[in-house]
């Protein structure tokens, strides 16, 4: 590894130090009550209202048909991932200290697996926040379930709830990318 | 046979005739119907898209002021200002009470006039709006990011606060003026023939805080007592300067429309406020007892809170040389409108056959040369031709307000003959002329009281609709008609009727206010003291005969919503807060028995209604705003037991 590959990891680890400040998705939804919209920004460590008070007014909202609230204090994600991002920044800048290419090896491997855990956990949690309703809720509709989309827009009820990546994933993929072609250009060298 | 064939020939003889004429002459209606179509297309707004203007057109006596779209005339919002408001709750519930505080107890109605917007550099800012009640003399404020009532300031010493409420040209002060001289405090019981020994007029000066918008009343200019009617400020190199008219300079006190009526001339009453006000600072004003009221509405917790003042500073024109001077105006003038440049005064003469207008430069000019007539109760009078500019001659019957196109052009209402005549500020002469329906009263250009008028569109507030909509009884709404002032004709394009009785109004292009407007109430900022900020804080408290109920609103339920242990002889008092935070999600709240009103709340809002139930039974209660889907559900009960009872408090929602 040259001194200017191991500079380009150092990048590589410093473009995840944003997440800690832009979130790196966004749920937003639409109905006819809601021209100019409302919804939400996940970032690791934080879930924002798109405008300062969309939180209590989805909870509000949700509430109808027995969602579960969002309180940010009850998400034990949000207070784990600080740590993983801090551990992930850290571990690559040692790395690239080091300038070991199996470490690098080992901290993209990780990367993937917890990317993967992290989507199964969103997935898992969108499942329950619209699948485990409260059987009191005052609107039921039977068979209809409220999970939020992974990726994409989907019609729930009077409301078009579309769920895509922000800024903070694109750095997080930028990351990995970066640091994946430093590995292979290594590889191919040796 | 034959008759029929001569009968079809004449018929045949008409129809050519009737096609002849058609050729000749066009289709009837046909430049009528390019006019109509032409007008709508000017005052279309289509459906989502906003107006170019906010206008705010006076009450008159319903006490209040409505907001309206320019050009579409659309209605968009009641101000409540000196009256009770059954609607929304104000004057009725507690924390509304104090603003319609007076010195004469609690008023639950007014006469607003006037309104007029906050300026800076002479230019509407919109900041605030400033309204005059004309009955029990007062000012208010409202704030135009609430579009609420802030402030009412009571104005003693005055009779009928008619000239008001007009600005200087950077909001430093904002006036009132006496229509009705009557005897100053402390000495009120006097005959009234004893008049002109007895009775005073006010001019009250009125400054405003720059930050809070706050009114404090300075000094108040004692004058001989005619009728104030009107006044401006003037503009640029009049900025220092307040104008006001005055009818009744006969002083007199019974049938005025005959004994106020027998002078040529009246006055014009030139003020230099600055002057006045430097004069009080250096103390040659007197403080003199009395007693007025100051109401504030205090944001942060959200109510209005009064405080009684028991003095005044008094300044004497007598002891303040160079103050204030009399025009000699034809005659028993209402109007006084300053044109763009501060340079024209032009004075409505109600009975007066031309229109005078009067020169600021020549007036300054006449005070330095002392071209005085006379001199009244230490008021110079100035002689009528060394400050006369022009006349503007054949202008109707009974011109009575003047507004400005900033494109050399003035525009006066004319009661009389019913039609508003535009002339030019070069040559005196009148331009064009055009029918009002019917009987006008004031015109307003957007701006056109400014430096920097609009001239694009005019509204003009006329007194009485007779047959222009379809009928509704003997008393009919007032009508105002839009016109479009942009061609060298003035067109009509509208004409719609109105709330109240509008007298003057105010328009404001809609991006100087429409960013500013607030959307909710900071619940975090609601520092009201029975505030309920959380559902688990909704509670019922009794403290003697007074119970408390700390209840929270919000989609779809109130908490608590069953509560017993009320008994016949208590105050209840419903301390009710909107939980919550989105825009124009309102709530509402009404109990069967109520004697006062509903009352309805914003998002963040807390508000408190009083109720003494006089029988038992259950109450229901329920909200009156449809806020959503379950707003049939939002619903409750009190139980209320015979006095006496000892049914003790309890309350609940939910069995969970």
């Amino acid at each position: 590894m040259n001194i200017r590959q191991k500079l380009l990891l150092v990048v590589a680890a410093l473009m995840l130090l944003p997440l800690y400040y832009i979130p790196f998705w966004s749920i937003s939804m639409t109905a006819p009550q809601y021209p100019e919209g409302i919804g939400m920004y996940i970032h690791i460590n934080d879930v924002r209202g798109h405008n300062q008070h969309d939180i209590q007014s989805i909870n509000t909202l949700n509430h109808y048909i027995g969602m579960k609230e969002i309180h940010v204090d009850e998400i034990p994600e949000l207070k784990i991932m600080p740590y993983i991002f801090a551990f992930m920044i850290g571990s690559l800048i040692l790395i690239a200290l080091i300038g070991n290419q199996k470490l690098l090896l080992g901290w993209l491997i990780l990367f993937v697996i917890l990317s993967i855990a992290g989507i199964v956990d969103y997935y898992l949690w969108g499942y329950d926040y619209g699948h485990n309703l409260d059987p009191d809720a005052p609107i039921k509709v039977p068979g209809m379930s409220y999970q939020p989309p992974l990726i994409g827009t989907k019609q729930l009820l009077n409301i078009r709830a579309s769920s895509y990546p922000t800024w903070g994933s694109a750095l997080m993929v930028g990351s990995f990318m970066l640091s994946a072609l430093i590995y292979y250009n290594n590889k191919k060298k040796s | 046979m034959k008759s029929i064939i001569s009968i079809k020939s004449a018929l045949i003889g008409i129809g050519l005739l009737t096609v002849s004429l058609l050729v000749l002459t066009g289709c009837p209606g046909q430049s009528n119907l390019m006019d109509t179509r032409d007008a709508a297309q000017k005052t279309y707004v289509a459906p989502g898209d906003y107006d170019e203007f906010y206008a705010f057109l006076s009450g008159g006596y319903s006490g209040q002021l409505s907001v309206w779209g320019l050009p579409s005339a659309r209605l968009f919002k009641v101000i409540p200002v000196f009256s009770q408001d059954p609607e929304s709750g104000y004057g009725y519930y507690e924390e509304s009470k104090s603003m319609l505080q007076t010195s004469y107890g609690f008023i639950p109605w007014d006469d607003s006039h006037h309104p007029h917007l906050s300026q800076t550099g002479g230019i509407a800012d919109g900041r605030w709006i400033f309204i005059n009640a004309n009955n029990t003399p007062r000012i208010a404020r409202i704030d135009l990011e609430t579009f609420e009532t802030v402030e009412i300031i009571e104005i003693p010493n005055t009779g009928g606060n008619h000239g008001s409420s007009f600005v200087t040209e950077n909001t430093e002060y904002v006036v009132g003026a006496t229509r009705f001289s009557i005897p100053f405090d402390p000495e009120l019981d006097v005959p009234i023939d004893s008049y002109k020994e007895n009775f005073r007029g006010a001019l009250s000066l009125i400054k405003v805080d720059q930050d809070t918008g706050q009114m404090e009343l300075d000094f108040q200019i004692v004058v001989p007592p005619y009728n104030y009617d009107l006044a401006r400020s003037g503009k640029g190199i009049s900025s220092d300067w307040y104008f006001f008219t005055t009818y009744n300079t006969e002083e007199a006190h019974t049938l005025l429309e005959i004994n106020a009526s027998r002078n040529d001339k009246d006055f014009v009453a030139a003020l230099n406020w600055r002057k006045a006000a430097e004069y009080v600072r250096e103390g040659r004003a007197e403080l003199m007892s009395t007693e007025y009221y100051h109401n504030y509405y205090d944001k942060s917790q959200s109510m209005a809170i009064s405080t009684v003042k028991d003095e005044v500073l008094v300044l004497d024109p007598k002891d303040a040389p160079g103050i204030l001077y009399y025009l000699p105006t034809p005659k028993s003038p209402h109007g006084v409108d300053i044109d763009p440049t501060g340079e024209y005064i032009v004075a409505g003469g109600k009975l007066a056959t031309v229109i005078p207008v009067h020169s600021f430069s020549r007036m300054l000019e006449a005070i330095e040369n002392e071209r005085f007539i006379d001199e009244i109760d230490g008021i110079p009078v100035i002689d009528y031709d060394a400050t006369i500019i022009g006349e503007v001659e054949n202008p109707g019957l009974g011109p009575l307000h003047t507004e400005f196109d900033g494109k050399g052009y003035a525009y006066t209402s004319v009661y009389i003959s019913s039609e508003i005549v535009k002339w030019s500020l070069e040559t005196f002469e009148v331009v064009d002329r055009i029918d009002a329906y019917y009987s006008i009263g004031h015109l307003m250009i957007p701006g056109g009281d400014t430096v920097d008028p609009y001239g694009k569109y005019m509204i003009g507030l006329t007194k009485t609709a007779k047959d222009r909509y379809l009928p509704v009884g003997p008393k009919q709404n007032h009508p105002a008609q839009l016109y479009d002032i942009s061609g060298d004709r003035m067109q009509l394009l509208l004409d719609f009727p109105t709330i109240g009785e509008p007298h003057y109004a105010q328009a404001i292009s809609a991006e100087k206010v429409k960013p500013n407007a607030a959307r909710i109430y900071q619940l975090e900022d609601n520092n009201h003291p029975h505030a309920t900020k959380s559902v688990s804080d909704a509670r019922v408290v009794r403290e003697g005969d007074v119970v408390r109920v700390y209840m929270t609103n919000i989609r779809s339920n109130f908490r608590p919503d069953n509560i017993e242990g009320i008994h016949v002889g208590d105050t209840v008092y419903f301390h009710l807060t909107n939980l919550e935070q989105e825009w124009d999600v309102v709530h509402g709240f009404a109990i069967k028995g109520a004697q006062n009103a509903e009352v309805l709340l914003a998002p963040g809002q807390t508000k408190t209604i009083k109720w003494e139930p006089n029988r038992p039974g259950i109450y229901p209660f329920y909200c009156t705003a449809f806020c959503s889907a379950l707003h049939q559900e939002m619903q409750g009960y009190v139980r209320v037991s015979p006095a006496g009872a000892n049914t003790p408090i309890t309350y609940r929602t939910g069995t969970r």
